[in-house]
């Protein structure tokens, strides 16, 4: 049924190495602030920032790992309005190759950039969180996939809207930068006029933040359940939209 | 001969606009069948309503037996399909993508190295799409057309920018495609291109099949004047030559007659003309419409307006 999906999630990746621009901007940006934020806080504190004193040491690696995962949300936008502009969408299509095969290479693609990219920030800031404090990489990297995953099918829903390829980057950011603002990230959602508390609630950069943040602490997977099943709730949300929304050509 | 695609009663729109009204026609098994007419005329949706990328508001297809909509991915399997402005991943390698394609289809899928080198692309396997000349990429898309060894190979505006060399090239190549026992359907605004390559064509304007016939035919039943130019150095010869019965008039500017009449025994008979009364001539033309001579009969406009 996903007869041809190795093969293009492998070209794919292939021709997203070979542009070295995009491949730059989406690895290396998140990682160069993650660098500079994690000095910043080098110096404000003296030390480095304990990963186990609270809320506030998981803030920068939450935060840089959920600009990644945006970044590959809208390098998605991007490549997809290209190549529906193209016409590469609709050529793709003429062929046995099932929609659902088209997007599912993008998103595992996108998936492999994420992971790839918290790997290297994770490597570059080894020197904030020195070794013997214990940071469960593995069950971070999963939940920010899982997160990313729900944040991508709000980009597939903004690549149904943009007009052209031209709007994708800034539409995109228009509409995603924001969530950070209500995500709970910077203030508390508590805290929050009653109508960003509503835009909080359907926000998936919310429900992103709140589990990453727990698993950086060291909470179990048990405790963040119902994220996770909200993150899961709201991706086949947008999925549905975009099944519904999404232009081919 | 049978039918390969039988198209009957289609129609389309968009919105308000109808891209195609009451479209119904044959295309044999083996021919070459061209669907020429303006841009805009509702060449590409047909073609796309029989590819299956579309669904036409009424009407029904049958390509191979299949419904080309609920059936597109069996169909897809059997058929080749080149689209008009489509363009692949500006930076995917050429063999990339026909290793993809290939990948795609289930048997019958042929030798991707083999197809690039009869296509002249060999020495471009390993280079990416943007870098291509236009030819070059149309060439890759016939090569993706034909991997899986289609039935029925679909070609949209194949040589619309190309230069008069790369667009010969392609003409051979679509007749490659026919003597290999294939069935090939194209649209084309290019009159020429249409004479050149078609077996038969259907006459496209404002989403309506005005006529269809081999490109011949179209020309004897709807534009059957006939032109003769000839230089004659000889005082009496306008008289000889308006004696001829299918001479509908005779006209002479320094030495150089005109004759214009219907029928194909006009030139026949100007000949007879010339040898029974021992007339010399240095220079004899015949002037013969062509198929955009029936598009402005038909259209009552050029179809280059």
């Amino acid at each position: 049924m996903l007869r041809g999906l190795w093969k293009l999630t492998w070209i794919e990746i292939k021709i997203f190495l070979r542009e070295p621009l995009g491949a730059i901007g989406t690895i290396v940006v998140p990682v160069l602030v993650f660098i500079v934020l994690g000095r910043i806080a080098k110096l404000r504190f003296g030390a480095p920032a304990p990963a186990a004193s609270g809320v506030s040491g998981a803030d920068i690696p939450v935060l840089v790992a959920l600009l990644i995962a945006v970044s590959a949300v809208l390098s998605l936008v991007t490549i997809i309005s290209i190549y529906r502009e193209g016409g590469i969408l609709k050529r793709l299509r003429a062929t046995p190759l099932r929609p659902q095969t088209i997007l599912s290479a993008h998103v595992i693609v996108k998936l492999l950039l994420t992971a790839a990219t918290l790997a290297l920030m994770l490597l570059a800031g080894k020197r904030y969180f020195p070794p013997g404090v214990h940071v469960p990489w593995f069950s971070f990297t999963i939940a920010l996939l899982i997160s990313t995953w729900s944040i991508l099918s709000v980009g597939f829903v903004i690549a149904s809207i943009v007009p052209t390829a031209r709007f994708a980057q800034p539409i995109g950011a228009i509409i995603l930068y924001p969530m950070f603002a209500v995500s709970g990230l910077f203030v508390r959602i508590s805290d929050l006029p009653p109508v960003l508390r509503a835009v909080a609630r359907v926000v998936p950069l919310t429900y992103a933040v709140h589990l990453l943040t727990g698993i950086w602490n060291g909470d179990t997977w048990m405790v963040h359940l119902s994220d996770v099943a909200v993150l899961t709730a709201l991706f086949l949300l947008f999925t549905a939209i975009s099944a519904k929304v999404f232009r081919w050509e | 001969m049978h039918p390969v695609i039988e198209v009957s009663g289609v129609r389309k729109t968009y919105g308000k606009t109808v891209a195609v009204e009451e479209a119904s026609f044959e295309v044999n098994q083996g021919e070459i069948f061209g669907l020429i007419g303006p841009n805009g005329a509702g060449k590409t949706t047909t073609m796309e309503c029989i590819e299956g990328i579309r669904k036409p508001d009424r009407g029904t297809i049958a390509v191979l037996g299949l419904d080309p909509f609920r059936q597109v991915y069996k169909l897809q399997d059997r058929i080749g399909v080149q689209l008009q402005q489509a363009q692949l991943q500006k930076r995917i390698k050429v063999w990339e993508a026909v290793d993809l394609w290939a990948s795609l289809y289930g048997k019958n899928v042929i030798d991707g190295k083999r197809l690039l080198e009869q296509l002249g692309l060999t020495e471009k396997r390993g280079s990416w799409f943007m870098n291509l000349s236009g030819g070059q990429k149309q060439r890759l898309f016939i090569a993706l057309a034909l991997i899986n060894d289609p039935e029925v190979v679909f070609l949209d505006e194949l040589t619309t920018g190309l230069d008069p060399q790369a667009r010969h090239a392609i003409w051979d190549l679509v007749r490659g495609i026919r003597e290999r026992g294939k069935t090939v359907f194209l649209t084309t605004h290019l009159m020429e291109e249409a004479e050149r390559l078609c077996d038969r064509v259907a006459v496209m304007e404002h989403g309506r099949i005005i006529d269809i016939d081999t490109p011949d035919g179209l020309v004897r039943r709807h534009c059957p004047e006939r032109t003769v130019v000839l230089v004659a150095d000889d005082p009496a010869a306008g008289e000889h030559f308006k004696a001829i019965p299918e001479a509908e008039s005779v006209s002479c500017v320094n030495a150089r007659f005109t004759i214009r009449g219907r029928g194909d025994d006009l030139i026949t008979a100007v000949i007879r003309c010339l040898s029974e009364n021992r007339i010399r001539v240095t220079d004899f033309r015949t002037i013969l419409p062509n198929l955009e001579d029936v598009f402005l009969k038909l259209t009552g406009h050029s179809i280059r307006e």
